[in-house]
């Protein structure tokens, strides 16, 4: 076991590696001129030629394009990622505190999401095509189809301005985290939950189960082992689920004025403020590589087949 | 003789389809005796064999009477019944590759089902399953009990059901197609396992094969089932012998054709090796 984790994670980096050349390839890719973004965003009246070639060597741009990644990607193991183009602070000292935002309500979310999911999951297949498992079904799929900004919007109306309940925007108390962790659950749920349902479901058919009830064991202890097996198929469903929350909180972050990655990224594409972006591009695919290993060392765990795989 | 089993006008049918998939079944199980019930797939042996054991899909349903030790089986609660399954009737189901919780270790799963129907400690449920794993001829059954089933063959995995029906002492032993899935040598083996069980046990069995070949070797009485109906009964060497009905006949005379054709290659073979 502790091999297959070390050879896993040796696996995840030269997948970081190419997923980095790549955000740095699509960010060069960009018609737009970096010097003259940087002249035009600090607000210099007359862009000349001269300017343009200073600020370009100033930003290393005048080096060949594979130096600029080395020196890019070296700096950025080093936590550097450049200044912002716009106020020409440091992007980390922006971007760490929105990332750490970002991340207490994604973490939140999360663990109220697969909490949520693994218990209607379990319930619904249990009581497969009654009247419970058909009306969770139904009001799941009605939450998650509509679209989460709306029902935010809904939801800031009805709890915070007409009940006065809870506060309507910002990141402060406990309280500020109910209403959007509740508008990324509900948008989420509705599917994970599907997913462990249907896990459950294949299980439930399967001859282990047969064999245990002809053994005699009870109904609860076997329904234990059911669930072992389904949340195996589930567990990579729930670990991409945390990257891709950080990833989409953006609309609910633009709702509530949640100071996080989401309101950020927005911010520094509007402002194109190429290091930025970059380097928020970058956290997320970094994300997805690690939550992806992640859910592999967490399966092969659960799962003694998968152990002699790698 | 006394009858350990008996069924009576046992009836199932798909509460969804309303296709009725066994009318009207009426049979008995001496004791000590094996009964084997024969007949092509989707005949309605294995549906049979569950709904014994009531466990049938839900969506199944079944009337009837299974009297077993004066008691009607089909009347009992879910609890009951679930106190009878193991101890007293013992199943043995096709495919041993999928019987066992593929996240679950051999070990501790014979543990958690003798812990259920025996008040042993750990080290007692050890011995008797080691023991009884010896008796199957299991090779080193201390290390089966710390491997995953993915890790151990079919016809291991079928010895190992046995090995805890030994265990359990079952009063019946249901036996669902227990050779299918295996290879020749392999179902060689475990019919072998089956026969001392048998004798070691001296419990009474019912054994679903569609492998006349295996019925012959194990089985003191044969019902033929055709579309979910009985269609012959009796001693297997009668039925074997003279078969009445046309369908009896005609699995009968398969098997006499195949094994005829399997001669007379052997024999080109053996003619072959002469030159």
């Amino acid at each position: 076991m502790a091999i297959y984790m070390i050879n896993r994670i040796l696996l995840a980096i030269p997948m970081l590696l190419v997923v980095s050349f790549l955000t740095f390839i699509l960010i060069n890719l960009s018609p737009l001129d970096p010097a003259e973004v940087v002249l035009q965003a600090q607000g210099v009246p007359v862009i000349t030629s001269e300017l343009l070639a200073q600020t370009r060597q100033e930003l290393g741009m005048d080096k060949p394009f594979l130096m600029q990644y080395v020196d890019w990607i070296i700096a950025c193991l080093q936590f550097d990622f450049g200044h912002s183009y716009v106020t020409g602070q440091p992007v980390w000292s922006l971007l760490a505190p929105a990332f750490v935002n970002t991340l207490k309500l994604t973490v939140i979310s999360s663990f109220v999401i697969i909490i949520l999911s693994v218990l209607l999951g379990v319930l619904c297949a249990l009581n497969e095509g009654k009247l419970l498992d058909q009306s969770l079904r139904g009001i799941s799929f009605f939450l998650t189809s509509m679209p989460s900004y709306w029902l935010a919007a809904l939801m800031v109306w009805y709890f915070s301005v007409k009940l006065d309940l809870l506060p309507t925007s910002g990141m402060g108390s406990l309280q500020h985290y109910i209403l959007p962790v509740i508008i990324i659950t509900v948008s989420y749920s509705g599917i994970y939950f599907r997913v462990v349902r249907s896990s459950m479901l294949n299980n439930l058919h399967q001859d282990y189960v047969l064999y245990s009830r002809a053994c005699g064991l009870p109904e609860r202890r076997i329904i234990l082992h059911i669930v072992r097996n389904s949340l195996q198929v589930s567990v990579s469903v729930f670990c991409m689920a945390v990257p891709i929350i950080l990833g989409s909180t953006v609309v609910i972050e633009n709702v509530f004025a949640w100071p996080g990655l989401g309101s950020l990224s927005v911010r520094a594409i509007l402002g194109r403020d190429f290091p930025i972006i970059q380097a928020y591009v970058l956290i997320l695919a970094a994300a997805f590589v690690l939550f992806n290993a992640l859910s592999d060392i967490i399966n092969a765990w659960m799962n003694p087949k998968l152990r002699n795989d790698l | 003789m006394t009858s350990l089993l008996e069924v009576r006008n046992l009836k199932i049918w798909d509460s969804r389809t309303e296709k009725i998939i066994v009318p009207a079944s009426t049979f008995q199980l001496t004791k000590g005796s094996c009964l084997a019930i024969v007949g092509e797939s989707g005949s309605g042996k294995s549906v049979t064999c569950k709904a014994i054991m009531r466990l049938n899909n839900s969506s199944l349903q079944q009337t009837g009477e299974i009297w077993f030790k004066g008691e009607n089986l089909n009347t009992l609660s879910e609890k009951q019944m679930r106190k009878k399954r193991g101890k007293q009737l013992c199943l043995i189901i096709q495919n041993g590759m999928s019987a066992f919780d593929p996240s679950c270790l051999i070990g501790v799963f014979a543990r958690e089902v003798l812990t259920q129907h025996f008040d042993w400690g750990r080290k007692k449920i050890e011995e008797e399953m080691i023991n009884a794993m010896e008796s199957v001829l299991l090779q080193e059954p201390s290390k089966i009990m710390r491997k995953y089933p993915h890790q151990l063959s079919g016809g291991m995995l079928q010895r190992i059901m046995i090995a805890l029906a030994i265990v359990l002492k079952p009063e019946i032993i249901i036996a669902d197609e227990p050779t299918t899935a295996l290879d020749v040598i392999s179902q060689y083996e475990v019919l072998e396992q089956f026969k001392k069980l048998r004798e070691t046990l001296g419990c009474s069995m019912i054994f679903v094969s569609h492998d006349l070949g295996v019925v012959k070797k194990i089985a003191d009485e044969v019902l033929v089932m055709k579309d979910g109906e009985i269609v012959e009964r009796g001693s297997t060497k009668a039925v074997f012998l003279a078969p009445k009905h046309e369908y009896t006949r005609f699995l009968v005379s398969t098997r006499l054709a195949v094994s005829e054709h399997f001669n007379h290659v052997m024999k080109g073979d053996a003619v072959l090796a002469e030159r």
